[in-house]
């Protein structure tokens, strides 16, 4: 069993860079929402000295228009499609979800709860999960805000309201100002940090969720290479996304992959997956994989 | 798309600006206008930057060092390599009967290349100052001026087919004048291949990637 390499939802357009996305175990969309979306308004995007900051505002061409033109072309790419679902409402995320259910070639849905850049959803995060369970028999993944006090109490509530998996974590809120005129870079003010700064902040997300809850757990931020991959591996993540680096890198899932085996291999085991949780010593069991 | 790790061939400066030469290695040089992602090294993004001069074996680009990534980029020396991918996006309509190429600053970056593919075409070329100007003497018969003047006024009356690069400023002013110019468009970019959404620009409304809908854009017939 190896661990499966995903993009980070938003960080890949399959229909414009499909070989990246077959390079993928798995290709996370970007957030899709019951109606379409113009984005937030340039610049979006700023880099800081460890990371990146941006501002897209889930630019999307909304259920319907994914249904008719983006999902015929990803069943195409070969690949396990998991959709990201976004919205502003439980009833939001309910809708997106039903839509998918009937969607054969979807694999997973993951629910993305923490986005930075735009108006949060008034329910909470397992309100959010439980309305979505009700729409889709499809395996639910819950994507969590490391910008909280307590993530293992994130994660238990919507492993209750029957999240299949966690996808750790989302960006962070960040700010960067221009030299000259001290305004923000990024046109809406902040922005979602990512980059190897995250990293960090993500793997401790991942190591106490892991101790947590019994769930699969896709495992991102800042990944870079694939020690940092065994990494997250170690901290209890079963399969691992790119996020930034496939900006600078379109071949970083098989060169990911390759450093992983190597780094393993020079720990004297067969596969990743077998040091799944090593992070924990023998206090967390080993059985979840992600789909 | 291709990605390729490159040595840098010779760094040359052309006034405040400094051409850089890279091996080619395999990657195609692409057509005029269309760009690659520069590895600035000690930087997490890449750069994008237009081919401004394709020789032999080489691609040479044109940087100005404004930020911290493209002072990294002019900083390399003989020898050093960098990974680049592409070309990528959307390059100028060669397809022109009577071409005028007009740029503005480092928007003369892809105009030697351009200025090739096309027979050496007129060209309008503005500058900041004298000492930008001397990147003029990448294209040779260009006609130059410097601000206050600007190229706007020196377009002929009937212009032809205008291909131009240049500041947002200059492009808007080119096009008010000439609307079915072609126009060589710059943003922040974090991945240059449609990944990240961090580009867009307003194209009939709407948010578009610059890096695949554009640079190049020339208003719909």
């Amino acid at each position: 069993m190896t661990v499966p390499i995903l993009n980070a939802s938003g960080c890949l357009d399959a229909l414009v860079a499909p070989e990246v996305a077959r390079s993928l175990d798995a290709f996370v969309t970007k957030t899709v929402t019951p109606l379409s979306r113009e984005g937030n308004p340039p610049p979006r995007i700023a880099e800081t000295e460890h990371g990146m900051l941006n501002s897209i505002g889930l630019q999307n061409p909304g259920i319907a228009g994914f249904l008719r033109d983006h999902v015929p072309r990803l069943e195409d790419l070969g690949v396990p499609i998991w959709v990201s679902v976004g919205g502003f409402s439980a009833d939001d995320y309910a809708r997106v979800c039903a839509s998918i259910d009937g969607c054969d070639d979807v694999a997973a849905i993951e629910l993305n709860l923490s986005c930075p850049n735009v108006e949060e959803a008034p329910e909470t995060a397992a309100e959010l999960v439980a309305a979505a369970r009700a729409a889709t028999n499809k395996p639910l993944y819950a994507k969590l805000s490391p910008a909280t006090s307590d993530v293992a109490e994130s994660a238990r509530a919507v492993a209750d309201a029957g999240a299949d998996g966690l996808s750790l974590v989302n960006t962070i809120r960040g700010l960067q100002l221009e030299a000259d005129t001290l305004r923000p870079q990024i046109a809406n003010g902040p922005g979602g940090y990512s980059g190897p700064a995250l990293r960090p902040i993500a793997l401790a997300c991942v190591y106490a969720c892991a101790a947590a809850v019994d769930l699969p757990i896709v495992g991102m931020g800042g990944v870079t290479c694939g020690r940092d991959a065994l990494d997250f591996v170690s901290a209890g993540a079963s399969a691992v996304a790119l996020g930034t680096i496939l900006f600078s890198d379109p071949e970083a899932p098989a060169r990911v992959r390759a450093e992983l085996e190597a780094e393993v291999g020079r720990r004297g085991h067969d596969f990743a997956a077998g040091l799944r949780g090593a992070s924990h010593g023998s206090t967390l069991s080993r059985p979840a994989s992600a789909e | 798309m291709t990605r390729e790790r490159l040595r840098v061939v010779a760094r040359e400066r052309v006034g405040p600006y400094t051409l850089l030469r890279l091996e080619r290695g395999s990657l195609d040089p692409g057509i005029p206008g269309q760009f690659f992602m520069l590895e600035a090294p000690g930087r997490l993004l890449p750069r994008p930057m237009s081919l401004c001069q394709a020789p032999p074996g080489e691609l040479a680009f044109l940087i100005e060092p404004v930020g911290p990534g493209t002072r990294a980029l002019c900083a390399l020396e003989e020898g050093d390599a960098i990974h680049v991918l592409g070309p990528l996006g959307n390059g100028f309509d060669l397809d022109v009967e009577r071409p005028l190429l007009v740029a503005g600053g480092i928007g003369i970056a892809p105009m030697p290349y351009l200025s090739d593919a096309l027979g050496s075409p007129p060209a309008i070329l503005g500058f900041r100052s004298e000492r930008h100007a001397r990147a003029a003497a990448l294209l040779p018969d260009a006609e130059v001026v410097v601000e206050p003047r600007l190229v706007t006024e020196l377009l002929p009356e009937n212009p032809g087919d205008v291909l131009a690069c240049g500041p947002e400023p200059m492009l808007e002013a080119v096009r008010a004048l000439v609307p079915r110019a072609q126009l060589a468009w710059e943003a922040l970019m974090a991945c240059g291949y449609g990944a990240c959404y961090g580009c867009v620009v307003e194209v009939d409304g709407h948010y578009e990637r610059l890096c695949i809908a554009g640079p190049v854009l020339r208003e719909a017939a």
